[in-house]
């Protein structure tokens, strides 16, 4: 059972990541994201991290991704077509990554690595994650607020009119 | 007294800077007349500050005619120690009233000359800044501040030579008389260097204190001390004009008239003197030193007398005048009469700065014609002028009561009857006095009398400012002799109060001898100048073609003599050419050119070339950006993989 | 049990299409969104070896992760924008005036 749900999750979120790299429409390239990050947040669940598949919904694909599709569709791209690239250079860029790829898949192939622990379940727990954040990153976790608030100001200020 | 001169007299230094700083940093924007006034305000400031200081100071006893003052500490690193002091005793004291005085003459008799020149600010600037530099000069209180006098016043003579720079001539001379200054200065730094060396201290009275206690006799042979001697001699050389550095004086006549009368005769090259009196302790301890000294002095009065008879520039045969009198206070202080070289350089300080600007009021008034053959008969129309040139060429000639005659005959006398002095000497210098009677009245003969061709435009003698310090000059070439009286007239105040400069002299031996015998000195001296004066007035007024008879009748020796000896011509060919072509193919061409800036070129166009190579990978297109950073990434994974494998 | 490896390979796989949107899309919004596929790659790869080591610590990184990419998707469609409006074209070779 937990192997089907696995790949099937892994499969989907695969498929919407091509989808996303090759769309040639950015609109459907947003919307096939946002089912990858469902898909993920599937497999975030499955592997007991419970909170962190709630707020991959939720922020993610429910806020950053809603950003997205609302940039998309205020610069109406649809006036411009992108042809898919054709640069000779494209190829000879994508290059490192597909080497890069294959380094990985050789690398996780070659070595025997021990299945996972089960049983551990308790680790994702929203109280779990709650008594870690606030006692041990209680300073990293004050500092993001800052960086989230400079963020604001800054998306404010850029995007401001100044006429 | 109002004012304490005996502590306050260094103020006389500063007058002069600031009329330096004021005409220079602003005279630009001020008109010509304040331009003027500043300046001859600032030096005649400085002129009656030295006056004061001298009438108190000739109210003291001898002996402590010695007031030194420290501004205050110039270097100091280890034992070495060299103060910003002055030192003011009976020899600078002489200088400084000649600097000042004949200074302040000179800037007011500027204010006419430099009239009409562009840059009027910029030579008042220089002179007020070479009156500053004369005076460190002359109350410096230790060599190394002397040595920055001595610097400054080349400059501000290489500055004010190359006043016209607009004349490649003048530029020529300028850089003509910086060079071979540097010659002589190099040795005078290698001197002062040995000095302190020698004795762990630059200050004239420590060092001199030294020399009488460690060396209480003088040098039997070559040693240290001959060594100092002579390095300083070879700064010596070089600032006076004396063979075999004497090239540079007369083309610096191409500065304006008033420079040539201040710096280059009254002051500046009378430095070498100064600078060979105040070491007299040293010198007196060098007879070998003192011998050349003497030979050079007498050898250099002679060659240049010579070649002043047959100059046709009446600035010119000033010049060569002056080399050769330079020659005769070498003469003097080469035969241990640091007192009589002292006495000539300060009647000749009066009577040739007047004879150049007599010259110069003359050049005025023919709207710069310096030929003397295309001169004559100019004294109806230049009568204050013709006067005192006169009186000035008496005074240079060598006639009793001028000026001159006082001084040129002691320096005769005791170039005969010294211990150090020889009868060779003395003929050679009188020979040379001959020679001077007859080439100053050649000029003056054909200046003032003859038949002029002036009768369309006359010319006229200029304002007061000229006349002025002509007349001025004219009385102290007149009296100025007065002061120091051979034994068998009256006493010499002159070398008494000189005296306290030079306690630490060692004495060779007495010099008494009968008046009798000083008279007959005297006579055949006076007679030596008439000779002179009987030969100019046969060959220029009673028959005047005979210059030019003589003149085919030997045509090689007056080709040399009109050459100068080649003595241009040979050190070009000696000294100038062959540094030259070292420096242009040698240096020039190879080293800097090939080497030096190949080597920089090359540099550049090294990472010019790698640079068009590396500027592709900065293609402005933030996906190539991306895939240089993956392939870092990548490169450090295959990094991380092999090594932890 | 799905072993690890599975779950690294997925996320290589799907950091790898990341890289290669990044590298091959001209749109400047498509390669912000490749950039953010990137992100939930590494973020998954975390989840599960904060499973295999029995950590909690690998899910508070992706926690923060989740926050650094919230900040950055604000300030980068600003700056996407800002840019659409100077050029008007979402063609991120259009950008190429900081250069030699």
């Amino acid at each position: 059972m937990e192997h089907v749900v696995f790949y099937f999750f892994a499969g989907v979120s695969v498929i919407a990541a091509l989808t996303v790299v090759f769309q040639s429409t950015a609109i459907y390239g947003v919307l096939s994201l946002i089912v990858c990050f469902g898909a993920m947040a599937v497999l975030f669940f499955q592997l007991g991290a419970h909170f962190l598949a709630a707020i991959q919904v939720i922020v993610y694909a429910g806020a950053i991704m809603v950003l997205f599709l609302f940039v998309t569709m205020l610069l109406d791209p649809e006036s411009e077509r992108f042809p898919s690239n054709r640069l000779v250079k494209t190829t000879i860029l994508a290059l490192p990554v597909a080497a890069f790829l294959a380094l990985l898949l050789l690398q996780a192939l070659a070595e025997s690595w021990p299945t996972l622990d089960v049983g551990q379940e308790q680790t994702g727990r929203i109280e779990t994650i709650a008594a870690y954040l606030f006692r041990d990153y209680l300073l990293p976790f004050e500092i993001t607020s800052i960086l989230v608030l400079a963020a604001i100001v800054g998306a404010v200020v850029l995007v401001k009119r100044s006429d | 007294m109002p004012y304490n001169f005996e502590n306050g007299f260094w103020v006389l230094i500063l007058f002069p800077l600031l009329g330096a700083a004021v005409n220079g940093l602003m005279g630009k924007r001020f008109p010509a007349g304040m331009v003027a006034l500043i300046a001859c305000f600032m030096s005649g400031l400085s002129f009656l500050v030295a006056f004061g200081t001298f009438l108190q100071f000739s109210n003291l006893p001898g002996e402590s005619r010695v007031l030194s003052k420290h501004l205050f500490t110039w270097i100091e690193s280890g034992n070495f120690v060299a103060s910003f002091g002055l030192l003011l005793d009976p020899l600078s004291m002489v200088m400084i009233l000649i600097i000042t005085g004949v200074g302040f003459l000179i800037h007011v008799y500027s204010t006419r000359y430099m009239r009409e020149h562009p840059g009027f600010y910029r030579y008042f600037a220089y002179l007020n800044l070479f009156i500053f530099m004369m005076s460190v000069l002359a109350l410096a209180d230790n060599y190394l501040m002397m040595f920055i006098g001595w610097e400054g016043v080349g400059l501000c003579s290489y500055l004010l030579i190359g006043y016209y720079f607009d004349r490649k001539s003048a530029g020529d001379a300028a850089k003509k008389a910086f060079i071979v200054n540097r010659v002589g200065d190099a040795g005078f730094i290698l001197g002062v260097l040995l000095i302190f060396r020698t004795f762990q201290s630059v200050e004239f009275i420590p060092v001199f204190e030294q020399v009488v206690r460690r060396f209480p006799e003088a040098e039997a042979s070559f040693g240290i001390l001959s060594a100092i001697a002579l390095l300083l001699f070879v700064g010596a050389i070089g600032k006076s004009a004396q063979i075999p550095l004497y090239v540079w004086l007369p083309d610096a006549m191409e500065g304006p008239t008033p420079v040539s009368a201040l710096i280059h005769a009254a002051t500046m090259v009378t430095a070498g003197v100064y600078l060979t009196a105040r070491s007299a302790a040293l010198y007196s301890r060098t007879p070998e030193v003192l011998a050349l000294v003497a030979s050079i002095g007498a050898i250099t009065a002679l060659f240049a007398a010579l070649i002043a008879t047959v100059q046709t520039d009446i600035k010119r045969v000033l010049a060569y005048s002056t080399v050769s009198q330079l020659g005769y206070m070498f003469i003097a202080v080469g035969v241990g009469a640091f007192g009589a070289g002292i006495f000539h350089l300060f009647t000749h300080a009066f009577f040739k700065a007047l004879l150049f600007l007599g010259a110069g009021s003359v050049i005025l008034a023919l709207h710069h014609e310096q030929n003397l053959f295309k001169m004559g008969g100019l004294r109806r129309y230049l009568p204050i002028t013709s006067l005192t040139m006169w009186i000035g060429t008496l005074a240079i000639s060598g006639i009793p009561p001028f000026a001159g005659f006082f001084s040129k005959d002691e320096i005769l006398a005791k170039a005969y009857e010294s211990p150090l002095g020889s009868p060779l000497l003395w003929a050679l210098g009188l020979v040379a006095a001959g020679l001077t009677a007859f080439y100053m009245f050649r000029l003056m003969f054909l200046t003032f009398h003859g038949r002029g061709h002036h009768e369309k435009h006359p010319p006229r003698e200029d304002s007061n400012s000229v006349s002025i310090p002509l007349l001025f000059l004219a009385l102290f070439s007149l009296i100025a002799g007065w002061i120091g009286l051979p034994p068998y007239l009256g006493i010499n105040r002159f070398e008494h109060f000189l005296e306290p400069s030079f306690r630490y002299q060692y004495q060779h031996g007495a010099s008494e001898t009968a008046h009798t015998s000083e008279l007959l000195l005297a006579s055949v001296t006076i007679l030596a100048a008439v000779l002179g004066i009987a030969v100019s007035y046969l060959l220029y007024v009673r028959k005047p073609g005979t210059s030019g008879k003589l003149a085919s009748r030997f045509p090689s020796v007056y080709r040399i003599l009109e050459r100068k000896f080649y003595v241009d011509e040979i050190y070009d060919f000696l000294v100038v050419h062959p540094l030259y072509r070292l420096a242009v193919r040698t240096l020039w061409r190879t080293i800097d050119v090939r080497l030096i800036d190949g080597t920089v070129n090359g540099t550049g166009s090294f990472f010019q070339a790698w640079g068009h190579l590396l500027k592709r990978i900065q293609a402005g297109y933030a996906r190539i950006y991306a895939s240089w950073v993956l392939w870092g990434a990548l490169l450090v994974i295959l990094y991380c993989y092999f090594s932890l494998a | 049990m799905v072993p690890i490896t599975h779950y690294l390979m997925l996320s290589a796989i799907l950091f790898a299409l990341g890289a290669l949107g990044v590298l091959i899309n001209r749109n400047i919004i498509s390669m912000f969104m490749c950039v953010e596929l990137m992100l939930n790659a590494v973020n998954l790869a975390f989840i599960a070896f904060s499973r295999f080591l029995n950590q909690v610590d690998g899910q508070i990184f992706v926690f923060f992760v989740m926050i650094v990419a919230a900040a950055e998707a604000a300030v980068g469609l600003a700056l996407i924008v800002l840019f659409f409006r100077d050029k008007s074209t979402l063609d991120v070779d259009q950008a190429n005036s900081l250069k030699w």
